[in-house]
């Protein structure tokens, strides 16, 4: 298949661990943000193919992980509203709230709908006027654009009863708060499809302030041991910079179309990210001129103080404190169809990775 | 009653684990006896000096009509399948409808035609059935039950068993894997991809009879819900042994594949309805594989992995570059990645 196919070619993999070995002589630490990236790593069995100066450890980039619980508990309150349709990304329902889950409260009687593209939700919008149609909005710069235009056409087209629960985040504050808390890291992996609709600017800040490398990463195994060699050829060499690996996809500029219906629809914002607490203009609000499609504005619910899953260490996770292996949790109490904390949860989150392509 | 959760959710209907322990915990439980016990796609019952195999399944697909078939076709396909992966000759079929009020005559008719063709084609009769039809918006259009039994013989009465099965014993599949699943959703949902993806859904009675009539098969079953991986699982968890896959033995179409890397779906969790996974001893895995290889319905088969004495209970799949990782059973629904 192509662009599949040339990039998981076992030769040039080895080749590429080869000259790794080469390169390698201090001991470091590189994080890969993105959950894709994680899947990619463990499904490819690529840790065992690097030096072992090299150790690689997950970030906070699944979309389904880092939704705070007190995001997941307001979508549960919306759900139990008569006359309100819950539609979201498929994880999501599975997601434990402080009490229950969406997939609970869609046994009990509420109406949770899997959509594959926010459009989906609009549609529905669209089919069912006498109805409240709420899309939770979830995911970084790669899936809030769409919702963007969703909110753009909903305006356009007038659809009164059409709105977003927005938990939309933007990667790089994490990063640099993820830093500034002292979590060794000595080189960023930067997700592709990010970069493919920022640009490459958003990174400078980490280079520049952090003194850190960022090299932005296809998701396939040649892509991710490339990714992995432009990283340690930088800081061998102590020049860390912002590199595109991911050229193929990736434009310095990144979508110009895609930057302006952001910036149309949503204005940054002070977020909760679960487990790692408040960053500050980390989250992506809808602005007050689109208010009527602003679920958090147009709906009033009471959501108690949400409390996290006892014994989960998601939080430490997320930082890249400890891996899953370490959880006390993981493959006992919590699996995959019996989750308790969000990262077990996502098909990119990190403990369901590791729980997928444990050997 | 052990069972966690106080409602039904999706989940327990998917094949995977929820759906395994709502059987265990609560059908197996409660309706406990030895034939039910042995858990096999057909039951084995001894009727006077023979044995015949008993099964049943319900067909509640959406939608009804998809490229490769309906659920016609697919209610006969299904039971069929079920009797023969069990070693057992399919006779008779029952058929039952549950019709929601206001449901095209028209569409009834093509879907009752496609169950006659299909029984005939497979060599089975449709000798008995019931009729029900529940007011508008108490059921999803039409859902179908079929039962269906058939004769035994003595010789195959070890293969639903899978007893007999060693380290070394090859592990086929007559073709592609994952197509079905596919082929429903991408008619289902609103991908709009172009690509031309079949269901496989198929009779396989007289392609498993050839196989039986020329050599012995250790086990069969036909990989439906939760795919190729729910399957291995569930027979490494019976034998004992270890499964070992190798990535790239498996028969994947370039669509499916294709699919599958945009959705981040595994196609070893993808359902088939045409396919049998057959457990060989290794002296006799390449003569099946020509036998199944010039059957229409197993052009692209494979041998894809071996029952191996490491890891019991897994099932590991080696890929290309020598990574190993085990393969689960499907745990609920998969669902398409979000970014």
């Amino acid at each position: 298949m192509k662009y599949i196919d040339e990039y998981r070619k076992k030769d040039l993999i080895l080749s590429l661990a080869e000259k790794l070995r080469k390169v390698s002589k201090r001991e470091i630490v590189l994080m890969e943000v993105c959950g894709g990236h994680t899947m990619a790593i463990h499904r490819f069995g690529l840790t065992s193919l690097l030096p072992p100066t090299i150790r690689l450890i997950s970030g906070p980039g699944c979309p389904v992980c880092v939704s705070s619980q007190q995001f997941i508990d307001t979508a549960m309150a919306y759900s139990k509203i008569p006359g309100v349709i819950i539609t979201t990304y498929g994880d999501l329902i599975r997601v434990p709230g402080s009490s229950t889950s969406l997939e609970k409260e869609r046994a009990n009687g509420s109406d949770v709908r899997i959509v594959y593209s926010v459009l989906e939700s609009l549609e529905i919008a669209r089919e069912h006027p006498d109805k409240r149609v709420v899309f939770l909005g979830i995911g970084f710069e790669t899936t809030a654009p769409l919702t963007a235009a969703a909110i753009l056409q909903a305006q356009k087209e007038q659809i009164p009863n059409f709105f977003v629960l927005s938990a939309h985040k933007i990667m790089p504050p994490v990063m640099k708060a993820l830093v500034a808390e002292g979590v060794k890291i000595d080189g960023f992996i930067a997700p592709g499809h990010v970069s493919a609709i920022t640009g490459t600017a958003i990174y400078n800040d980490l280079v520049t302030v952090c003194g850190l490398g960022v090299v932005i990463s296809g998701f396939e195994p040649v892509d991710m041991m490339q990714s992995v060699l432009m990283l340690t050829e930088q800081i061998e060499s102590g020049q860390p910079a912002v590199e595109v690996q991911y050229q193929r996809v990736v434009q310095k500029d990144g979508n110009l179309i895609a930057q302006k219906i952001l910036e149309e629809v949503f204005e940054f914002r002070d977020d909760t990210w679960r487990g790692l607490g408040m960053i500050p203009k980390s989250g992506l609000g809808i602005r007050e001129s689109l208010s009527a499609f602003d679920a958090e504005r147009q709906f009033t619910v009471e959501v108690p103080a949400s409390t996290e899953p006892k014994g989960c260490i998601c939080g430490q996770i997320l930082r890249g404190l400890k891996t899953p292996v370490e959880c006390p949790l993981f493959a006992k109490k919590c699996t995959p169809s019996d989750p308790v904390g969000a990262c077990m949860v996502s098909g990119e989150g990190t403990c369901a990775t590791y729980f997928k392509y444990r050997s | 009653m052990s069972l966690k959760e106080d409602k039904i959710m999706l989940s327990h209907g998917s094949g995977g684990r929820m759906m395994h322990q709502l059987i265990e915990e609560l059908f197996v439980k409660n309706f406990k006896n030895s034939i039910l016990e042995e858990q096999t796609d057909a039951a084995i019952l001894q009727v006077g000096s023979t044995e015949i195999a008993f099964t049943t399944d319900s067909f509640v697909i959406d939608p009804l009509f998809f490229p490769g078939g309906n659920i016609g076709k697919l209610a006969v396909c299904g039971t069929v399948n079920d009797l023969a992966v069990s070693g057992a000759e399919p006779l008779y079929l029952s058929v039952s409808f549950i019709l929601e009020e206001g449901f095209p005559m028209k569409e009834l008719e093509l879907i009752v035609e496609s169950l006659a063709a299909e029984a005939k084609n497979a060599g089975v009769q449709i000798v008995t059935g019931d009729t029900k039809v529940v007011n508008k918006g108490k059921c999803d259009k039409l859902f179908i039950n079929t039962a269906g039994i058939g004769r035994m013989k003595p010789e195959n009465r070890h293969i639903a068993r899978a007893q007999n099965i060693v380290p070394g014993d090859l592990i086929l599949i007559n073709g592609t894997i994952g197509d079905h699943g596919i082929a429903v959703m991408n008619a289902r949902e609103s991908f709009q991809f172009k690509a031309s993806i079949e269901s496989d859904c198929a009779c396989l009675n007289r392609l498993i009879a050839e196989v039986l009539e020329k050599a012995s098969v250790k086990f069969m079953r036909d990989p439906t819900r939760g795919g190729v991986a729910t399957v291995l699982n569930e027979l490494a968890d019976k034998i004992h042994f270890g499964i070992e896959i190798e990535e790239s033995a498996l028969p994947v179409n370039k669509g499916v594949m294709a699919m599958c890397e945009v959705l981040g779906f595994d196609p070893l969790h993808v359902a088939n309805e045409g396919k049998v996974i057959l457990v060989v001893g290794v002296e006799e895995g390449e003569m099946i594989l020509e036998i199944l290889k010039n059957n229409p319905l197993g052009t692209q088969s494979a041998i894809i992995g071996r029952v191996v004495e490491d890891h019991p209970g897994k099932v590991v799949l080696k890929n290309e570059t020598g990574g190993r990782r085990i393969i689960d059973s499907l745990s609920g629904d998969q669902l398409p990645r979000i970014c």
